[in-house]
């Protein structure tokens, strides 16, 4: 009786594997097909994407796809000539959901594809184990909201980074609290993740620097729902001022519990909770609240990209779309420059690129950091955030003034 | 004194939450020895439920202590529809199987219910409407607020009507003679697979509210909710002692409480630099205000687990003793 | 004829990453996931099916041996011992967590036992995840990064070499490797559920008292099972190290424990083979499901309705159910439990 019943089982797993098996070889063909149709010779390029398109950020995995799936049928549509052939683009998608282990898979999946380039991924505890897999297979790799340090003192040379770096980001907002609202005793609470003591690590380091009394580090979890015992026992030290690195899920209760509970400091928030939905979560309680984003607001962002984004998905980019769409033009600019898809014969372009995005002017250093990323300070107006100032290369522009110098650039 | 005033009220507010958790498990565990993993999803479908129902009539004009009961009037229906059919479906067939089967099982149910919530509710988190107005009384130095008072008196009503049903009606004495020997619970003319079914969809009833509790109490719900906590207020039942109604209450309150001032003050008690003179490396570290914590709040979860395991080892049978029947 | 199979095997095992790259080198990633994790039911198998005690935190011991790997062999510390040193120690802090982790739990009942299992699973991942204040020692959340891979004599497994005119990729060399070990610790565990302490084991598994009384050290006994098993779970980590290159605590969360548990229980609990089973199916079908979810759907309804990785785990659960309904004593059951179960229809 039972060996039926193992035989079938054991049939029915290898039958699927072999079926995968086929079908995977059988993807390259229709490609050709369609490419023999045109009478311009043309070649296939392949770009890759890796966001979590499943888990608790699944919204704004799918805000980066987006970004970087309009640069590339609007490459397409533009008709671009690369080595002499019609250039026609072609996105991999793949979902590293959060997970480290995920991540190098499909990170391995994208190099077996033969990608020519990556856009992603979104957390840095992903991106920066695949980086190495990337570096192994000389792909360039660039990602729009990675923002952990480490990932560009690797020193692997096919890296970039769009976007602000979380030891650009913890001074800017650190420093802009301090001089705004001269606080003498400052509590630091983060969520124990990659992102969230990293960034709180910064914070803490730049108001030591700055002269500000911090309180021993506070830690909840990235589930924590119940922040009381902690803002109690900080009330009982009476700050001035309280950061929290963390997303707005948990944000959000800290906020609400510390106000209910009396606390009267200012509550200053990172990019992972500076979103519209802090005031939904906190309620009244979230007005006048500080936050940092990296990069400019998509707000800010070039009119023609977000009229073009709005058209083609529906609705507006969250938070990284700007830059996902920026960093795999960046990749297709490189490529147009260097007259080829050999990721050997463009990178040399891309670190040495200057080019202008929805994002603003873009070029790298030697780390393949973005050169002069900026930070926006938001606060909390009338239930949604609205930006009041802008840091860049070390000088704080209030936000009028910043838009009044991106105007005449687009 | 008002800041460990306030860390014990918040204790007990969490505390009660665990406490009518913790009814759940306990009841289900003595009746047939199961521990049942799935019940932390239940509480968390009893919030969604009630989310669903409160975003549907926020705007309506009712006034807001209204909602939440009609809120809390339609979760509870849907979590013992769940349960009921968790067991007819999953655990029964299962009452003669090895230890180990049913514990898989609701492993497995566990999963399912939680996909299925993520399916129709979505992977955000997802935030109650404001519609209670928190208002916040100060006691002694501590700020309570209304929806805390409403909880632990929420909590009380339960208990004592729980009590009521356990001792005082045929349903509890049924429950008590199948949980002591279902063999001659049977043969006294107990039906007891109804009994089983009761026992499994009371305990959900009171899962549904807890789940509404927290809900609106936190203002935030999200699929993964219901495994942490139902994690603890299992540790909550075995440390007051699994099977014992007032064992899983006393367990609940005691854990919300050790979890507050632990979190509220094993910061300050290994925090090195208090003794920093007595070397010279740490004076250099702490000098500044500096800080060295050896174990702050960051080992807030640990807490739990820390209790529960030093309670087993020196009282196996939990704080006030186990109520198991004899599985033969 | 057996030899025959078993060469026939022999073959098949050697000539699979060859096989495999042509499909992609992924599939060669991920069949070395499945043989970690063939090695963690392994040794679970010993703890649950052998000795009978329900571990609900093994993953514990994964992260102890690939943590331990990690800090001697990244620059976390600076350290870059060889691997050949640093597996016998990590497998021995291993036996030791299991140890100190077992003692407590000697005199609790079943469910007990599990759930406090569950506990200092969750603690040791608790500690290894707020290690980095006030003093680094696991660097918290942030993982440990620049992990070396394993060298010998200037063979670095973590790039592609040209050996007798074939191309061996990283994941290729660690295969191999990797099937040795398992194949080492199947035949380990065979010899040992026929010995005297395998004997002793199932006796206490049975009936506790009765086994006592029968002179068995029931004490030395259950340490030993939990040592052994905390071994095998620490080697098992320290390859996981290497290969990955990177760690961090989030891959040591409780879900895994259920994972390598449900993989012992559905193969069948204390079969060896029945373990292997359980393990390589609920290794291959998640990925299988990945690469095949999405297009099955493509084809038949035009667009994604359920994500890939909800599918996996709504069939994951479903299955846990199922084969608890159907065939509680798991895929392959071992003799023992086939015995009980036909005497209780």
């Amino acid at each position: 009786m039972q060996f039926p019943k193992l035989g079938i089982s054991l049939l029915a797993a290898l039958t699927a594997f072999a079926v995968v098996g086929c079908g995977e070889e059988k993807k390259p063909e229709p490609a050709k097909t369609q490419a023999e149709a045109p009478a311009v010779p043309t070649v296939d390029i392949k770009i890759g994407h890796v966001a979590p398109l499943t888990g608790g950020i699944a919204h704004l995995g799918k805000d980066n796809e987006n970004g970087a799936r309009l640069a590339i049928d609007q490459a397409n549509a533009a008709k671009i000539m690369i080595g002499g052939k019609l250039a026609h683009f072609e996105m991999l998608a793949e979902d590293d959901q959060a997970d480290p282990k995920v991540g190098t898979t499909v990170a391995q999946k994208l190099v077996d594809a033969k990608v020519a380039g990556v856009v992603g991924h979104l957390n840095s505890g992903t991106t920066i184990p695949a980086s190495a897999i990337y570096h192994q297979a000389g792909i360039p790799m660039i990602t729009g909201s990675a923002t952990n340090p480490k990932l560009t003192e690797q020193g692997f040379d096919n890296v970039f980074r769009v976007v602000g770096r979380d030891d650009q980001q913890g001074p800017a907002i650190a420093n802009y609290l301090a001089a705004t609202d001269k606080p003498k005793v400052v509590a630091v609470i983060d969520d124990a993740t990659a992102y969230g003591e990293g960034l709180a690590n910064e914070v803490e380091k730049t108001l030591k620097a700055g002269g500000v009394k911090v309180l021993a580090r506070e830690k909840g979890t990235d589930k924590t729902a119940d922040w009381k015992a902690v803002l109690t026992k900080i009330k009982g030290e009476k700050p001035d001022a309280v950061f929290y690195g963390g997303m707005d899920a948990t944000g959000g209760p800290l906020l609400k519990q510390g106000k209910e509970l009396g606390i009267s400091a200012v509550f200053a928030f990172g990019d992972g909770a500076c979103t519209d939905k802090m005031a939904e979560l906190a309620g009244p309680a979230a007005e006048g609240m500080l936050c940092s984003q990296a990069g400019i607001p998509p707000q800010a962002a070039s009119r023609t990209f977000l009229d073009a984004y709005k058209a083609k998905f529906n609705t507006d980019p969250i938070l990284y779309a700007p830059f996902t769409y920026d960093a795999a033009n960046l990749l297709i600019e490189a490529m147009r420059k260097a007259d080829s898809a050999d990721p050997a014969k463009y990178l040399p372009e891309l670190h040495k690129i200057s080019y202008m995005g929805a994002t603003g002017k873009i070029e790298f250093d030697a780390k393949g950091d973005r050169k002069d990323a900026e930070i926006t300070i938001f606060s909390m107006k009338n239930g949604k955030i609205a930006p009041i100032a802008v840091v860049k290369a070390g000088k704080t522009l209030a936000y009028d003034e910043f838009l009044k110098s991106m105007g005449g650039s687009k | 004194m008002d800041i460990l005033l306030q860390q014990i009220v918040n204790g007990l507010t969490l505390g009660a939450v665990y406490a009518i958790v913790a009814l759940g498990y306990t009841m289900v565990y003595g009746i047939i020895q199961l521990i049942n993993f799935a019940h932390g999803e239940v509480v968390m479908i009893g919030a969604m439920v009630s989310l669903s129902v409160i975003n549907l009539l926020a705007d309506s004009g009712l006034p807001p202590l209204a909602i939440v009961l009609i809120g809390a009037g339609c979760a509870v229906p849907v979590c013992m529809l769940v349960a009921y059919a968790m067991e007819r479906l999953a655990y029964r067939p299962l009452r003669r199987a090895p230890r180990l089967a049913p514990l898989i099982t609701a492993i497995g149910v566990s999963i399912i219910l939680q996909h299925l919530a993520m399916l129709v509710w979505s992977r955000n988190v997802l935030a109650f409407p404001q519609i209670i107005k928190t208002r916040v009384y100060t006691v002694a130095g501590a700020a309570i607020t209304n929806v805390q008072v409403v909880i632990l008196l929420a909590c009380v009503a339960i208990m004592a009507g729980l009590a009521v049903l356990v001792y005082r009606t045929r349903l509890g004495t049924a429950m008590r003679a199948t949980a002591q020997n279902p063999q001659v619970a049977g043969l006294m003319g107990i039906d007891v697979n109804r009994v089983i079914a009761s026992t499994f969809v009371i305990g959900s009833g009171l899962a549904a509210i807890a789940g509404v509790m927290v809900g609106t109490y936190y203002g935030v719900a999200q699929y993964t909710m219901g495994s942490l906590l139902g994690l603890k207020a299992f540790s909550a039942a075995v440390l007051g002692g699994i099977g014992n109604i007032p064992g899983a209450m006393l367990g609940g309150v005691l854990l919300g409480v050790v979890e507050a001032l632990g979190a509220g003050y094993i910061g300050d008690f290994t925090d090195l630099c208090r003794i920093s003179g007595m070397s010279d490396w740490l004076t250099q570290r702490c000098a500044g205000g500096g800080h060295f914590v050896l174990f702050g709040s960051n080992y807030q979860d640990v807490f739990a687990f820390l209790v529960l395991i030093l309670v087993l080892v020196f009282r196996p049978s939990g704080l006030l003793g186990e109520r198991v029947g004899d599985r033969a | 004829m057996l030899g025959f199979a078993i060469a026939l095997i022999a073959i098949a095992l050697i000539a699979l990453p060859f096989v495999l790259t042509e499909i992609g080198t992924s599939w060669v990633r991920i069949t070395n996931l499945a043989l970690l994790y063939v090695l963690l039911a392994l040794g679970l198998n010993i703890v649950v099916g052998f000795a009978g005690l329900l571990d609900l935190g093994y993953i514990a011991f994964y992260a102890v041996g690939a943590y331990t790997y990690a800090l001697l062999a990244s620059p976390q510390f600076g350290l870059h011992l060889p691997f050949w040193v640093i597996l016998p120690i990590g497998a021995a802090i291993a036996a030791m967590f299991g140890v100190v982790l077992g003692a407590p739990t000697l005199k609790l009942r079943g469910d007990y036992l599990a759930i406090v299992t569950l506990g200092f699973g969750e603690i040791v991942r608790i500690f290894l995840n707020n290690l980095s204040q006030p003093v680094n020692i696991t660097n918290g959340p942030q993982g440990v990064t620049g992990i070396d891979p394993f060298r010998i004599d200037g063979l670095n497994f973590a790039t592609t070499s040209k050996l007798l005119g074939l191309q061996f990729s990283s994941p290729t060399k660690y295969y191999y490797l990797l099937v040795l070990v398992v194949v080492w610790v199947v035949v380990i565990n065979l010899r040992l559920k026929n010995s005297r302490i395998g004997r002793a084991w199932e006796a206490i598994r049975e009936d506790e008292t009765a086994a006592r009384a029968m002179g068995i050290d029931t004490t030395r006994l259950k340490l030993l099972a939990f040592a052994m098993g905390a071994t095998f779970g620490g080697i098992a980590g320290g390859f996981f190290s290497a290969t990955q290159q990177f760690i961090s605590p989030e891959s040591f969360v409780l879900v895994e424990s259920i994972m390598v548990v449900s993989m012992v229980v559905l193969g069948g609990m204390g079969n060896v083979w029945g373990v292997v089973l359980g393990a390589v199916l609920l290794s291959f079908i998640p990925e299988i499901l990945r690469w095949s979810v999405e297009p099955v759907q493509l084809a038949l309804f035009g667009r994604t309705l359920i994500e890939p990785e909800v599918i996996r785990m709504l069939l994951f659960g479903l299955a846990l159910v199922l084969v608890m309904l159907f065939r509680p004593a798991g895929l392959l059951p071992s003799a023992v439990r086939k015995r009980e179960l036909s005497e209780r229809e």
